[in-house]
């Protein structure tokens, strides 16, 4: 069973510790010493790999010289003959021949190196996959668990909490009134800033003599000239 | 950054023009950190941290406050909420109904606090958005 439908077992059961009941402290320690052993194994297998790399180049480059070698001793046989040396071109016959043998030779280790780089890897692509794998398991398990540890510890905490002894909408209507109470004291502020601009400006022109204020004054006394100087 | 020194950087912290106000919960062997933002202590928001990432989460509400009719719609509903919830997701943690948001390790303090905030508001519209299906 993968590590995922676990969980989604284990949730589903009811398990309150999750990320505990599912794979104890020791079996993550021996999955992590199995993951870091394959690492190990891998790591090998690439220098296997290379080895065996180096050998199929060196080989295939002896069969090329051993192939130059019959070229050319086919050359030196065909000369012998032409000046009718006979036991000398059978000389140089079996040279070729030991060549060939040599090369024969080569050509079945050179196969051999071939399938086993092939299956070298497959291996190696096979071992990162697993460890891939493994390694995405060992974080789900080890993140179910220190994030189970984090909300209890959130939980607690919660518990303790007064204010969460409140139901979610009392709540959301305690935030909407504070909203509410800050937009309204914005809305005051703003409006006592314009009254106070206000009241400076009446002031300035009180002092300039301008306005309604002033302009009464001015009536009032024109009014009581006016009222005494007809008594 | 561990949470001692998130804690206190996220004290004298603001963004997005919003205030923080913020402190360390010791508890047993993992740490927590309760913010409140923006003066709305009714939904605190708790981050903690582990290996892989930094989580910040936000209750809701007890599943008892679902009306009981409603229960498997309102589920429904809270799925297909999750994908253009900005940042956060829906989640169950025992029988608790929360938004969370998790970041790795490496974020910077303007993206948790970045974080913190959508969550925040996050968490008031999702209220907002669900609470024909809670009991008063």
């Amino acid at each position: 069973m993968s590590i995922f439908q676990k969980l989604f077992t284990a949730i589903r059961g009811g398990a309150r510790e999750v990320g505990e009941g599912l794979v104890d402290a020791n079996a993550i320690r021996i999955f992590e010493q199995e993951i870091h052993d394959s690492e190990q194994a891998l790591a090998a297998a690439k220098k296997g790999l290379t080895e065996v790399m180096a050998k199929e180049m060196q080989t295939n480059r002896t069969i090329k010289m051993l192939d130059e070698k019959i070229a050319e001793h086919e050359d030196y046989a065909a000369q012998a003959l032409s000046k009718d040396q006979e036991s000398l071109a059978m000389e140089i016959a079996l040279k070729i021949a030991d060549f060939e043998n040599e090369k024969a030779q080569h050509v079945t280790s050179l196969s051999g190196f071939q399938s086993h780089i092939t299956k070298l890897k497959q291996q190696i692509k096979a071992a990162e996959k697993t460890i891939k794998d493994n390694q995405r398991q060992l974080t789900m398990v080890k993140t179910t668990e220190s994030v189970q540890q984090a909300t209890m510890a959130v939980n607690d905490t919660l518990v303790t909490n007064q204010s969460s002894m409140a139901s979610a909408k009392q709540s959301l209507e305690r935030i909407k009134q504070r909203q509410a109470d800050r937009q309204d004291q914005l809305d005051a502020a703003e409006m006592l800033a314009a009254e106070t601009n206000g009241d400076e400006l009446a002031d300035k022109m009180h002092a300039a003599g301008i306005g309604k204020d002033a302009q009464q004054g001015s009536e009032i006394l024109a009014r009581i000239r006016a009222k005494s100087e007809q008594s | 950054m561990d949470l001692q020194e998130l804690s206190i950087k996220l004290a004298h912290y603001e963004a997005d023009g919003v205030s923080f106000e913020s402190f360390i919960i010791h508890n047993n062997n993992q740490d927590v950190i309760q913010i409140i933002v923006d003066g709305n202590d009714e939904l605190p928001i708790f981050v903690t941290q582990t290996q892989e990432q930094i989580l910040c989460i936000c209750y809701l509400f007890d599943g008892s406050e679902i009306k009981q009719e409603k229960a498997l719609e309102l589920n429904d509903v809270l799925l297909r909420l999750n994908v253009p919830m900005p940042l956060s997701s829906f989640a169950k943690i025992d029988d608790k109904y929360a938004v969370y948001g998790a970041l790795a390790t490496s974020s910077s303090l303007e993206q948790i606090g970045h974080e913190v905030v959508t969550l925040a508001a996050n968490s008031i519209d999702a209220l907002e958005a669900i609470s024909d299906y809670l009991i008063d």
